[in-house]
């Protein structure tokens, strides 16, 4: 029996835990999106919080996932379901991506424009939605492409603690040694992330300023 | 607001101090008083703080000692955003917005006033018109446009809200001479025309006879001199009789106003 057949005989259940798959990634991503671009804006803003936001989520960046996974289980709440613990780990890893693009996009708006804007008498608010935020936003763009393409590799490993995903592939053919199995959780995998990386970076070139 | 006497200046600057957060003094003692009307041009070399003293007026910079008043008032006490949007702003790197077609970018604080539509789409057109530019060019983006064009857009987007106050930062330093000079016979019609209070950073000592009623010269953090452009160049001061030299031949021809 070769990868085709078994593919076709189990897209249930491919179809399946791809979608679970989605849904951890896709949540941990507008987490990570919500929490992110804030704590880029304040850095990029105010100095001294640049020091301390960028080197938390470097930190954290650095704990092996399997190590979070674990350091995670015994937090109440989190710990008592496998996809909410997946999802705030996933949510970590996406984070420093986020932050520093946010910071590093800001940071590169011309300051001319940012004077003119100031000096015309933009208030704060204005200057970050109409100006800064615009101007900065392809490369905050590319910062949530690169933490996408880095949980949907990611969240294969969410399965060791039960949290689902193509990991159940995965992980049940390295138990079973089976290729096909294995093969079944990498190859949707790598087309999820290959989606999005083009995706996004197709929406990235859009929305690039001249 | 309280009524103005109509010879009070537009602009004082009373016993100015301006030091960096380093302790490093910029500025210091700066009294200096702008009328009505008038093109006052602040002249002087890099760090002699023209340009600090040009972002005191617009609370681009706040005074570390002093009060700078604006329009009768010390202008700390004036809303800064009111304040900034009653001042127009021109700076050597126009910092048009790249993301806005020019339209938007002469638009936008009236757009932020909350002008109708039609009324901005008019006053874009009118001030087109002011400073010298097609109408075809609304719709560009600044990628799209020379170095020229773009500042004349900084200045119609400047005169937008039709402030009573125009700062201008060594707006034409960037620009080849002969673009230059043409945006400097261009500013006096304007000036004639409409008759704003201008204050005007400038390195070049031709440029500030062409264009000023007054000249300051700073130096070193400190006004030197305030002269009409005729008596500058008559002037015993040594730091004035230097510019002059450096300047050499011809400018007696530049400088069109003289002492009333």
């Amino acid at each position: 029996m070769n990868v085709f057949h078994f593919f076709l005989q189990h897209h249930e259940e491919i179809l399946e835990l791809t979608l679970e798959h989605l849904w951890l990634v896709g949540i941990s991503t507008l987490l990570a999106v919500l929490i992110g671009i804030p704590l880029g804006i304040l850095s990029a803003h105010w100095p001294v919080w640049n020091k301390p936001v960028l080197g938390t989520a470097n930190v954290i960046q650095t704990i092996p996932s399997l190590a979070l996974f674990g350091f995670l289980l015994p937090v109440p709440w989190i710990g008592a379901r496998a996809d909410r613990l997946a999802i705030l780990a996933l949510t970590l890893y996406a984070l420093l991506p986020v932050i520093r693009n946010t910071y590093t996009g800001i940071r590169g708006v011309d300051p001319s424009v940012v004077e003119a804007g100031r000096g015309m008498g933009l208030t704060g608010r204005q200057l970050l939605f109409q100006v800064e935020l615009p101007l900065a936003v392809s490369v905050i763009l590319s910062g949530v492409r690169v933490a996408v393409v880095v949980s949907v590799g990611l969240a294969t490993i969410a399965a060791a603690i039960g949290a689902g995903g193509l990991g159940e592939f995965i992980f049940r053919g390295l138990a079973m040694v089976n290729n096909q199995l294995i093969l079944a959780g990498a190859i949707p995998a790598a087309i999820l992330a290959l989606t999005a990386d083009f995706g996004l970076g197709w929406l990235e070139r859009r929305l690039q300023p001249r | 607001m309280r009524p103005i006497p109509a010879n009070a200046p537009v602009i004082e600057f009373r016993e100015v101090a301006y030091v960096l957060p380093n302790g490093q003094p910029l500025l210091r003692d700066l009294n200096l008083q702008v009328q009505r009307g008038e093109t006052l041009v602040l002249l002087g070399r890099s760090g002699s703080g023209k340009t600090t003293t040009l972002k005191l007026v617009n609370r681009l910079l706040n005074p570390s000692g002093g009060e700078v008043w604006v329009n009768g008032a010390p202008n700390a006490e004036t809303d800064v955003i009111r304040l900034r949007r009653s001042i127009g702003y021109v700076i050597q790197d126009v910092g048009l917005f790249p993301h806005f077609t020019v339209e938007r970018n002469i638009g936008l604080v009236p757009r932020i006033e909350g002008w109708p539509t039609d009324r901005i789409h008019l006053r874009v057109q009118e001030l087109l018109q002011i400073v010298g530019l097609g109408r075809e060019i609304v719709s560009r983006y600044p990628y799209q446009l020379s170095g020229g064009q773009r500042q004349r857009v900084g200045v119609a987007r400047a005169l937008a809200a039709d402030p009573s106050i125009l700062l201008m930062d060594e707006p034409f330093g960037a620009l080849d001479a002969l673009t230059r000079d043409q945006l400097q016979r261009e500013f006096l019609l304007l000036q004639e025309r409409l008759n704003k209070t201008v204050v005007f950073v400038t390195h070049d000592l031709r440029e500030a006879l062409r264009l000023g009623s007054r000249i300051a010269l700073m130096e070193a953090g400190q006004l030197v001199t305030v002269l009409p452009p005729q008596d500058f160049l008559r002037s015993t001061d040594p730091l004035a009789a230097a510019y002059v030299q450096a300047f050499g031949e011809g400018l007696n021809s530049v400088a069109t106003r003289g002492s009333e």
